[in-house]
């Protein structure tokens, strides 16, 4: 996969370091998930029905299409969660966590 | 009556203007956000360390957005304000609420529903690529994470965030490769009698495809869409039909598509307000008088989602609906005031008028989408399977096509195969859309996470 958006300003943030899959990723404080991943992976979730990468839609809570998850197995919307340092970001559900906690 | 209590839903330009009327008046309103910061999408805040100028984020509206921001500054420790929060069913006279991993339950003497819009969209071949997004997200993007969707972006639809989009782009340094309209240049000519009710918007709008042309943005007019092109890594183009049926392609790594805006009508729906159909928009919307009350004496609606007016339209919106709710709670309000707030109200609305009749949704595009083409993004159902729940298992009409096919049941809950759906389900069953039902909204309105706990109703 690759980078698909393009920072335009405000580069000079303080340089925040989550990782994503098990992967290092640097973002910088004050982005959201899903612009950490679609600078890093360009994608956010593999779609449950077999037809692909997803990378969220409409960036404003609505469209449910950029779920993500922690290690711990709680869910997120990558569009409206701020980074933060040593944040553990699955792109798929972890296995084996029950109860499921959201 | 002593301490009423007063919930305003949203804190975009209506709900901050309805919460700054109801503290004048010398009520503690709840104001209840799902963003973390003020300001609703159009005036949404940047993150708090990030420095560009209202100026730079908001252009020719940088006067309103900091007016706006100003002033439920002012108000924040005079209300009861609860950002990042959920409201995700209205029953029994109460609103629904979670907050992180605790939902509640509030009792209201008026509630003041000013939950905005999303975009409008028609669903396109390939639209689930990577890189492909709304105009709203597109906007979102840049103006609250400073990023463009992609270093070569087209912009596709129609509505005025379109060319707004389109030329904060241009202006951030990352100007669009093309802008496609699905409306003729000859039916945009058609909304301009109505918009003239608002003669500096008009020039506003005229300014911006004038300043795409002299950046040499491509624009074209009168378009179909056909597909944005990809694989799995995402888009690569876009492809689609100009007016005369030749087909083009567009290379691009990223899209974004909107056809103006849609109501987010789902919670004045589970209040049990009337809904009417608005011909002009081709929309079911909650039915109001010139105030703002709904079918439902202590339910008030306010800005875009109880019909798309715009920004300056939701201020004066929220600002009639606070009225409306002090009048009914016996504290009548200065006539020459409401006056003058509903003879601005008048002008909004007809230069809504305009906008809709400049800007159609395109209904017969969306009706005549392949068979193939993904309508549900949240389950991956396509147009085929629903036309067949009208062809094959005989839905008479959206819901039950909902329930046999799942389009309009997903995470999403309807709002982005909605309104496409109508389209697709009434062509199929030969109707016109207005008879071929109305999709009920359902709760919770957005989902929740499975280990929510009751945090005790104010009962």
């Amino acid at each position: 996969m690759q980078a698909r958006f393009r920072r335009l300003a405000e580069k000079e943030r303080r340089a925040v370091v989550l990782t994503v899959d098990g992967e290092a990723v640097r973002a910088l404080e004050g982005d959201v998930l899903l612009t950490a991943l679609m600078l890093s992976r360009g994608f956010a979730r593999m779609s449950e029905f077999g037809d692909g990468p997803r990378a969220g839609f409409c960036m404003m809570g609505a469209c449910q299409d950029c779920w993500v998850w922690t290690g711990a197995g709680e869910r997120l919307r990558a569009c409206s969660t701020s980074v933060a340092e040593g944040m553990d970001i699955r792109t798929h559900v972890p296995e084996g966590i029950w109860p499921i906690p959201a | 009556m002593a301490d009423p209590r007063v919930i305003v839903v949203g804190a975009g330009p209506a709900g901050i203007r309805a919460a700054a009327a109801l503290v004048e008046a010398g009520l503690v309103p709840t104001v209840i956000d799902e963003a973390s910061r003020s300001g609703g999408q159009i005036y949404r805040r940047q993150p708090e360390n990030f420095t560009r100028s209202y100026e730079q984020l908001y252009g020719t509206e940088a006067r309103k957005a900091r007016a706006l921001h100003t002033c439920f500054d002012a108000l924040r420790h005079r209300i009861d304000y609860r950002p990042e929060t959920l409201a995700w069913a209205v029953k029994d006279g109460r609103l629904h609420v979670q907050s992180g991993m605790t939902a509640e339950a509030l009792p209201y003497d008026a509630l003041v529903l000013a939950p905005g819009a999303t975009d409008r969209m028609m669903p396109i071949p390939g639209w689930t690529r990577p890189g492909c997004y709304s105009l709203g997200a597109s906007q979102i993007a840049l103006k609250a994470q400073a990023c463009a969707i992609g270093e070569k972006v087209v912009f596709m639809g129609t509505g005025p965030l379109l060319y707004l989009v389109a030329c904060q782009y241009m202006k951030a340094g990352n100007a669009p490769v093309a802008v496609l309209d699905t409306t003729p240049f000859h039916r945009q000519l058609r909304g301009l009698a109505l918009m003239a009710a608002r003669p500096g918007q008009l020039v506003k709008g005229a300014r911006l495809i004038a300043a795409l042309r002299a950046g040499g943005v491509r624009v074209v007019r009168g378009i179909t869409p056909r597909e944005v092109t990809g694989g799995e890594a995402g888009v690569t183009g876009v492809r689609y039909a100009d007016a005369a049926g030749r087909t083009f392609h567009v290379e691009c790594t990223a899209v974004g598509i909107g056809f103006h805006l849609r109501a987010e009508s789902q919670l004045a729906d589970l209040a049990g307000c009337v809904f009417a159909f608005d011909p002009a928009v081709r929309q079911w919307l909650p039915a109001i008088d010139a105030m703002g009350r709904s079918s439902v004496a202590n339910v008030y609606l306010a800005g875009d989602g109880v019909r798309v007016l715009g920004a300056d339209g939701a201020e004066t919106s929220g600002k009639l609906a606070a009225q409306a709710v002090l009048a009914d709670l016996g504290r009548p309000q200065p006539e020459d005031r409401t006056r003058r707030l509903l003879r601005d109200m008048e002008r909004h609305v007809r230069f809504a008028r305009g906008v809709a009749r400049a800007f159609p949704w395109p209904h017969d595009k969306v009706a005549a989408i392949p068979d193939e083409t993904l309508v549900c993004r949240c389950e991956a159902i396509t147009a085929g399977e629903l036309r067949a729940a009208v062809t094959a298992l005989e839905a008479p009409e959206v819901n039950r096509a909902k329930a046999f096919s799942r389009v309009g049941m997903g995470r999403c809950q309807g709002r982005f195969c909605g309104l496409a759906s109508q389209e697709i389900v009434a062509a199929a069953c030969r109707l016109p859309v207005e008879k071929a039902g109305r999709l009920r909204g359902q709760a919770p309105v957005k989902p929740l996470p499975i280990a929510v706990t009751d945090g005790g109703s104010h009962a």
